[in-house]
């Protein structure tokens, strides 16, 4: 071989601007907190907000409706990757602002590490986002995952976090194993990994049927753990309760839009072929996810412990979009069904991040405010702060005319073009059970009398971002046809079936 | 009989006594020494496959990493051996029953490669050394996931020390080893002038 044939081309670097920009941002952080010595940090919370910011205006300035590849073919750059990019980059920036109070008043869990981590975080659900690659979509999960696990543990002085990071820890490393084990199926089947040629070859017909479906199922249940859908579910209510609560918001909101993008790359481009034996698979365990979810949640009295187990019923009904996408080999419900999967998981993160800041915003030194006995009578200490959770707790519940009304209702309406009738009527009364220990929290808040008296101090930017978050869901409600207008468009240029 | 074959042999023969030596040795250091062994056979084994990546891996990893370790676990614990053995005869049933049948699959794949059950040969292609086969793959192609298992590997790092590192607390006399470096002569030895005493 000769020396030309060794040399290293370059790869096109400009389409992963934002990442690298990301990666040496995390890096000058490390360094920056070694050497100023602040405990409030806020140092670090100004630098990593304005990478946050920076990354914003890079994805903002390379914003096409283009699909391009860097990498060789492992990284993709379309619409659909900007759009969720520029949600996850607000919704961490929204995270931080609400942690920050939180964090001062617990030294052990503000120390340095909690803003690299969340950075690095960040950076592995970017990766997650734009993968093109089997592997790379492992990686960001890795990357994401293992960060996430350390954040649980950061306050390792409390019994209840290492118990939840432990959990967390194997049960993730579980899931990651599956997940694997189903891609190197794969690639036994197909030999690559690269999501548009798997397609390719498995449209062409030279793949061996049955090891495909073998790996599939692996790679469901190991996406099913990380979604926290039913029967994958049990990490999650353990982790939201014991995790630290600005992490349990980190771990409840944005890692969701990441991996709804995986999910989208590998089965509604790589596999769509296959979309027949997925579809099944994912449609059961959507099914399960908001029976056990909106049934489990009634019974609990921790407030985390509630919004746990309503993720897994949110997740539910997003996965129940993506199962309704192909009807007898076509394609035609798609765009429709993922755009509405779309839609459906960038208003559940909008309004579980509001939900969370408004556990942190109560919480103080030594009192953490998680549970439903602490919102007794809210409406008498701070009216303000009440009418906000009532609104967020409308949404949630899918109550008109707040966002998540129309959330659901595009959901059930691809859930009905695709012809399950059933599954709809099915999916409308869990959500009407659900609809219960949503309004239980409101009725708490208005006609209980308060047990605790402490008044309420935020600082003026979480107060304001608060009341933003919350009138966004009000207001996206009356409007939300630009955001739909959005998810349409990112999957429609994005997604090769529909091409 | 050809050298490769003569290599061949002696390589599995010392795998096989490093194995069975690791479950008689009644030292458990030596046993561990004993799975070094075979071990570093089996690479030499895979070195005459042509597949020197997977050896240098072995050798790299199981030895150099994993079995120190074992070493260093084995020494600190203190282990009794002989009450390890108590239960010998008890187990054994089930212990052989285990034996037997991983040399019955053995079994299976070796009869099955002389009766032409598997299509394609195991071997080297290309003639291509396979490290750098490999290494330019990684480089090249893969170069955007390699990055980011080294991201990872910070990760971890990071979240090993935020999780274990702690500050001395109050009262604890240990020693900053910064501080220690920083030492200067004038610190710990102080130069006094005396006056010169006259001999009388």
């Amino acid at each position: 071989m000769t020396l030309a044939e060794m040399q290293f081309i370059l790869p096109d670097l400009r389409p992963a601007a934002a990442e690298l920009f990301v990666l040496a941002m995390s890096c000058v952080i490390l360094f920056v907190d070694i050497v100023v010595k602040d405990t409030r940090r806020t140092a670090l919370f100004a630098l990593t907000q304005l990478t946050l910011l920076g990354a914003a205006f890079v994805t903002w300035s390379g914003l096409s409706g283009e699909v391009s590849y860097t990498f060789s073919n492992t990284y993709v750059h379309d619409l659909l990757s900007d759009v969720l990019k520029l949600m996850l980059y607000l919704t961490v920036m929204v995270v931080l602002v609400y942690a920050r109070p939180y964090v001062i008043a617990r030294p052990l869990l503000g120390r340095g590490e909690f803003y690299s981590l969340t950075l690095f975080a960040t950076l592995g659900m970017m990766v997650m986002i734009s993968a093109n690659h089997f592997l790379t979509i492992y990686l960001g999960l890795e990357l994401l995952s293992l960060s996430l696990y350390a954040m649980v543990a950061l306050d390792r002085d409390s019994p209840k976090a290492a118990e939840a990071a432990m959990k967390y820890l194997v049960l993730g490393a579980l899931a990651s194993g599956l997940l694997l084990y189903g891609m190197s199926m794969i690639y036994g089947a197909v030999g690559s990994l690269e999501i548009g040629e798997v397609a390719e070859r498995i449209n062409a017909g030279v793949a061996n049927h049955t090891i495909l479906v073998f790996g599939l199922v692996f790679l469901i249940a190991g996406l099913a753990f990380k979604l926290g859908l039913v029967p994958f579910h049990m990490w999650i209510p353990d982790v939201y309760h014991g995790a630290p609560t600005p992490v349990a918001l980190l771990i409840g909101s944005a890692p969701k839009l990441a991996a709804f993008a995986i999910v989208i790359r590998m089965l509604g481009n790589g596999l769509i072929v296959l979309s027949h034996d997925w579809q099944l698979m994912l449609m059961l365990m959507a099914v399960l996810s908001i029976a056990i979810g909106n049934i489990a949640a009634i019974a609990q009295h921790n407030l985390k412990r509630m919004l746990a187990y309503s993720a897994i019923s949110h997740m539910g009904f997003m996965v129940l979009a993506l199962a309704c996408g192909v009807v007898e080999g076509d394609p035609r419900y798609a765009l429709n069904a993922y755009s509405s999967a779309m839609f459906y998981v960038v208003v559940y993160v909008l309004s579980t991040a509001g939900t969370f800041g408004m556990i942190l915003l109560l919480a103080r030194s030594g009192f953490e405010a998680d549970s439903l006995e602490d919102y007794k009578g809210l409406n008498k200490r701070n009216p303000w702060y009440a009418a906000i959770l009532m609104m967020l707790m409308f949404s949630m519940a899918g109550i008109p005319f707040f966002v998540g009304f129309f959330a659901k209702f595009s959901v059930l309406q691809s859930v009905v073009a695709a012809g399950y009738l059933w599954l709809a009527i099915f999916a409308v009364l869990m959500s009407l059970i659900g609809a219960f220990y949503y309004l239980r929290v409101v009725k708490l808040m208005y006609f209980d009398a308060p047990t605790d008296d402490t008044p309420i101090h935020t600082p003026f930017e979480v107060k304001a971002l608060i009341s933003v978050n919350g009138l966004a869901v009000a207001v996206l409600g009356i409007f939300p046809d630009l955001l739909m207008w959005f998810c349409l468009l990112a999957i429609r240029l994005s997604l090769a079936v529909l091409g | 009989m050809e050298f490769k074959s003569f290599v061949f042999y002696l390589f599995s023969l010392l795998a096989v006594f490093g194995a069975l030596r690791v479950v008689t040795a009644r030292n458990p250091v030596h046993a561990v020494l004993f799975l070094v062994l075979a071990f570093v056979s089996a690479a030499g084994i895979w070195m005459l496959l042509e597949a020197e990546f997977l050896a240098i891996t072995l050798v790299l990893v199981y030895v150099g990493a994993v079995m120190v370790l074992f070493l260093f676990v084995v020494m600190m614990l203190d282990i009794n051996i002989d009450r390890l053995r108590e239960g010998f005869w008890s187990y054994l049933p089930l212990g052989a029953t285990v034996g037997a049948l991983m040399v019955l699959e053995m079994g299976v794949i070796l009869a099955g490669s002389y009766l032409g059950l598997f299509e394609h040969a195991i071997g080297a292609g290309s003639g291509e050394s396979n490290v750098k086969a490999v290494g330019r793959l990684i480089y090249t192609d893969y170069v955007y996931p390699f990055e980011l298992a080294s991201i990872i590997l910070l990760v971890g790092i990071i979240a090993a020390i935020a999780l274990t590192g702690r500050k001395p607390k109050a009262g604890n006399k240990a020693i900053d080893p910064a501080q220690q470096v920083r030492v200067k002569a004038s610190d710990r030895l102080r130069i006094v002038s005396m006056p010169i005493e006259k001999q009388e």
